[in-house]
């Protein structure tokens, strides 16, 4: 069994987001970026079920533009056997990526394709479940665990509800939850191997699927701030703010 | 052209959120039709046709629908969308699950999460966990939009008299089978509407320990929110998470209590209209949000806390 896992550069998680002055972006100069928390999940899962034996091969994918590659780098470094990189220059939407990620998905034939079920930048949750509708495949989002049987994956999605679990036919799209798994770390001597890695170069144009985006960005701005509040000394000065201040209790 | 509006039930009643999309979706075309997909829901197509601003609904029922698989949702949904101008869903896992599968099959590319309808065809929409808000504009001819319920008001649930329109199942798929839903039962409000939420984070130390937060919840009458560090530690269950990917809450009033702040916390609470702040480490982010902070332990703080509402002669509902 092959898996194929989606990868994307995201502003770092724990990098405090700021918007640019003339209201066409955030600020990504020399912020750190690092990989997709969740997408980090995916490619934990992979190697796992990798080496359980039950699946031969990981490849890794992104789409972007060259630096993206460090993403991939990240996934061969903790095991992903191959990486491709799609290179964009400029912003994609998810339908875009989703028809590119189908070309990937035609020339690389895997079994199952994992990734993140959200990305942290444009917080769009689409890609996993356009990807699955492109390809007729079935789609087991926000998944916290998954089991992996002979035609077919258990898998326990995270809903609103509570827990849900469904059975879908490989091949399979899954999008992952950060309860899934807990990413290993890199180690040094895997960094260096991952260098003599596969990562294979293609260009987004090359592919025939137009990425010119359909949604104008018309501007991004800040949010309100909210008014600071005040430090109260006790949990009695506390109720009562709420009880005759704030009139909420 | 009419909006039309996939509604979120469980085959006995329509979900609340349904209600604050169905807001949302009536700013954007006054001509809104809901479309009812389930199995024996007839009481749920009679309740939205209902709601005054529903101007017709669509019902498709069949046994396949029973589990709103998005494999079996999407074909009926693309069989009836075509005199639409608009296709709409909340974006809670319900909608997120399923509408960009009808988005890619209809090559549209969606807006997700909206906060505010502009026009009909622009919108507002946060980014980066609600650090920035975007303008956007979709240049598609027929769009598919998901909406953040909690920033739009429930609609009213009586006074209208919408047509119920029968409609054909569409081809099912055998790609995903449903094998079990485990629901948490409770008794409290829900936590994506209720008035008042206390959230217990990683300095709870404890699941027992959410007994605390808890007594005062029966109290208040709130439901019980986390963060994910607290969901992580196993703790609470997933379906209490607050934050970029879990729940997005606005309560009139959030007491955060050993929580430090994330920014992923932050972006499913910050909203909220009065914000407390628990937290024996006074330098942590939540205070910066918060309108009243308490540098306390917790574990003293909640007991006084309990005792101080229990000395007051009444307390809101």
């Amino acid at each position: 069994m092959k898996i194929l896992v989606a990868v994307k550069r995201v502003i770092d998680y724990n990098v405090q987001v700021r918007v640019k002055e003339d209201g066409t972006g955030v600020v990504t100069d020399n912020v750190k970026m690092s990989t997709n928390p969740p997408d980090d999940n995916a490619i934990e899962e992979a190697v796992k079920i990798k080496e359980s034996g039950k699946a031969k091969e990981v490849v890794a994918v992104t789409i972007g533009e060259d630096k993206a590659q460090e993403t991939v780098r990240k996934a061969l470094a903790v095991g992903a056997d191959k990486g491709i990189h799609v290179k964009v220059d400029g912003t994609i939407e998810p339908l875009a990526v989703s028809k590119i990620l189908q070309k990937i998905v035609e020339k690389e034939k895997p079994d199952l394709v994992f990734m993140g079920k959200q990305a942290i930048d444009d917080d769009c949750n689409q890609t996993g479940q356009m990807l699955a509708a492109l390809l007729n495949w079935p789609q087991a989002t926000f998944a916290s665990k998954i089991e992996v049987k002979d035609k077919s994956l258990e898998v326990t999605r995270e809903v609103d509800e509570g827990l849900e679990t469904i059975e879908t036919n490989i091949p399979s799209i899954v999008t992952c939850d950060l309860r899934l798994n807990e990413p290993r770390y890199a180690s040094l001597p895997n960094i260096m191997k991952a260098k003599k890695k596969p990562l294979e170069q293609i260009n987004a144009s090359d592919l025939g699927v137009d990425t010119k985006p359909r949604i104008e960005q018309i501007k991004v701005e800040e949010p309100p701030k909210r008014k600071a509040g005040i430090k109260v000394a006790s949990v009695e000065e506390l109720v009562q703010k709420l009880k005759n201040e704030a009139k909420v209790i | 052209m009419s909006a039309l509006l996939i509604a979120e039930h469980n085959n006995k009643e329509v979900k609340p959120f349904t209600l604050n999309a169905i807001t949302a979706a009536s700013q954007i075309d006054q001509d809104l039709h809901v479309l009812v997909i389930g199995h024996s829901c007839e009481a749920v197509a009679k309740s939205i046709s209902e709601i005054p601003n529903v101007k017709k609904v669509i019902h498709v029922d069949d046994a396949v629908y029973e589990n709103y698989l998005p494999e079996n949702f999407t074909p009926v949904v693309i069989k009836n969308s075509e005199n639409y101008s608009h296709i709409i869903c909340s974006a809670n896992t319900f909608g997120k699950n399923l509408m960009p599968r009808i988005s890619a099959l209809l090559d549209i590319s969606q807006v997700s999460d909206i906060i505010k309808v502009i026009s009909t065809d622009t919108f507002l929409r946060p980014i980066y966990a609600g650090n920035a808000f975007a303008t956007v504009k979709s240049t598609d001819t027929k769009k598919c939009i998901t909406i953040r319920p909690t920033s739009f008001d429930p609609a009213p649930t009586t006074g209208g008299t919408a047509e119920i329109v029968k409609s054909e199942k569409a081809e099912a798929s055998d790609l995903t089978k449903f094998i079990k839903r485990e629901e948490v039962k409770s008794d409290r409000p829900e936590l994506g509407t209720a008035r008042v939420v206390i959230s217990g984070g990683r300095g709870m130390g404890s699941g027992d320990n959410f007994k605390l937060i808890t007594a005062i919840a029966d109290k208040l009458n709130a439901a019980i929110g986390a963060s994910r560090a607290a969901v992580d530690a196993g703790y609470i269950t997933n379906d209490h998470q607050v934050g970029q990917t879990g729940k997005v809450v606005v309560p009139d009033l959030y007491i955060a209590v050993g929580i430090s702040g994330a920014i992923q916390h932050l972006a499913g609470m910050k909203e909220s209209k009065i914000i407390v702040a628990i937290n024996k480490d006074g330098e942590a982010p939540i205070f910066s949000v918060a309108d009243y902070g308490l540098e306390a332990d917790l574990f003293e703080a909640l007991p006084q806390f309990l005792e101080e509402l229990n000395k007051l002669n009444t307390i809101q509902k």
